[in-house]
């Protein structure tokens, strides 16, 4: 379990790491919190020649306001977003999710940037992100651009990054006062990927929800958005019959792989059952 | 591979070595330094028993490069004792509650509630056992390991631990 040979890179600016990572190409990895790519260097699933340790940037790390925005760098750790007063209040959805990857010691490791840009679909940020309607700052050697969160992920691992880039800090902006989220993940155990996972934001109005936005995690090559799903509950009080209808829309678009967590009619059906429980959850803790 | 060379504080003494980049913290820290107390259990990030405490984090040190730790602060389970060598508040709790059977997983329990109680110094139950979530032993059921962690908090506390009724 011994990582095959490497050259460490520790550049201490942005443009140092992107200079880094377009001169040595694609034999060259940035490294974040390294709990991901580490277990796969050790595995040899990955052998890059060179690592670009992002530790050393102090511009990648912090949150702070933006007007409606909160801009979280990308080395800023679970632990620091669970710590964090300003995702707490605004964007308590953030902070229970948080909760809910993976134990305290991968979580004072393991970074929001490194959580989103490696696309793995088992990783929970991403469709959370796209739920909430986040978009991404990606720096490159030609300069920097946003993508939003929902036309970055392609494919397993296949995402809207180009070659030479890399993801510098993510902005969410600030749910509505008053809006109503819940984050459901079925998982095994502490630490595992979900089973299946939904999360949901929504405001009420009147006892009849007035606009809602529901991301799946895991069900899929890629984080999605339920769009059909989440316009069936428009309006509605979220009934028993509307419930129905908005799950078995939401595991229409589910195409899970059959693995250790269950068939795939399983992973669909708690797919569902997870977007159910959000719903309601959702619904009950909006003002 | 051209080596690098390191330095860093363990248990407060200034440390150093020549490493590989790809050299994983916790070999650097048994192997180079001779500290076996830091156990390599799963290396796949899951077991926790080579949890070492870096610059006030719990961090499972198999799944850290040594030349990453450059000019850390780092304790393990060596570090855990009192200045005069008298077993600390959880050292104790671990001999007093029977938190151990085969004690693979306690040096990687001690350091992991060591940042819990430093962090949280009255967790409740619950908190105790999600802060030890990331740790797993296959002796004791945790029961006791829970324990040892909650008769520590009441001694770093001064107050008298009362053993919840089972």
């Amino acid at each position: 379990m011994i990582p095959g040979s490497f050259s460490y890179h520790r550049p201490a600016s942005i443009a140092d790491a992107v200079k880094l990572l377009s001169d040595l190409g694609e034999d060259a990895r940035p490294l974040a919190g390294g709990h991901s790519l580490v277990p796969m260097m050790k595995l040899r699933l990955a052998t890059p020649a060179h690592l670009i340790d992002l530790h050393g940037i102090a511009a990648l790390k912090g949150i702070r306001r933006d007007g409606q925005n909160l801009v979280i760098g990308a080395m800023t750790t679970q632990h620091e977003l669970l710590a964090s007063d300003d995702v707490a209040r605004a964007m308590p959805i953030l902070h229970e999710a948080a909760l809910l990857i993976a134990d305290p010691q991968v979580r004072y490791r393991g970074t929001i940037g490194g959580n989103v840009a490696n696309g793995d679909p088992g990783n929970d940020m991403p469709a959370l992100m796209m739920t909430l309607g986040a978009s991404y700052r990606l720096e490159g050697a030609s300069g920097a651009r946003g993508v939003a969160a929902a036309d970055f992920y392609r494919g397993a691992y296949f995402t809207a990054l180009e070659p030479g880039e890399i993801l510098a800090s993510v902005t969410i902006p600030l749910p509505a006062a008053g809006h109503g989220y819940a984050y459901e993940k079925l998982k095994r155990k502490v630490g595992d990927y979900a089973t299946a996972a939904a999360a949901v934001v929504l405001t009420m109005s009147g006892g009849k929800v007035a606009t809602c936005t529901i991301g799946l995690t895991n069900v899929h090559e890629t984080p999605l958005l339920a769009i059909d799903a989440a316009k069936a509950v428009i309006g509605t009080s979220l009934d028993a019959a509307t419930l129905k209808t908005a799950a078995a829309a939401a595991e229409a678009i589910m195409a899970p792989a059959a693995d250790a967590r269950g068939p795939v009619e399983y992973r669909k059906h708690v797919g569902g059952i997870m977007v159910t429980r959000a719903l309601q959850r959702a619904a009950s803790v909006a003002k | 591979m051209a080596k690098t060379h390191v330095t860093m504080k363990v248990n407060g003494t200034e440390v150093e070595g020549l490493v590989e980049p790809r050299t994983l913290l916790v070999h650097f820290v048994r192997e180079n330094l001779g500290m076996t107390g830091t156990h390599i259990g799963c290396e796949t990030t899951h077991c926790g028993a080579c949890t070492v405490d870096i610059d006030g984090m719990s961090v499972k040190s198999c799944t850290m490069f040594a030349v990453q730790a450059q000019g850390s602060d780092i304790t393990t389970v060596e570090g855990m004792a009192n200045a005069d060598g008298t077993l600390s508040a959880l050292q104790e709790g671990f001999r007093m509650m029977h938190g151990l059977q085969c004690g693979f997983c306690t040096p990687g329990m001690i350091v992991r509630a060591h940042r819990l109680l430093k962090e949280n110094p009255s967790p409740s139950e619950p908190e105790i056992r999600m802060g030890i979530s990331g740790n797993i032993c296959r002796c004791t059921g945790y029961q006791n390991i829970v324990k040892a962690i909650q008769y520590a908090a009441a001694k770093i506390n001064g107050v008298e631990f009362q053993e919840a009724a089972e």
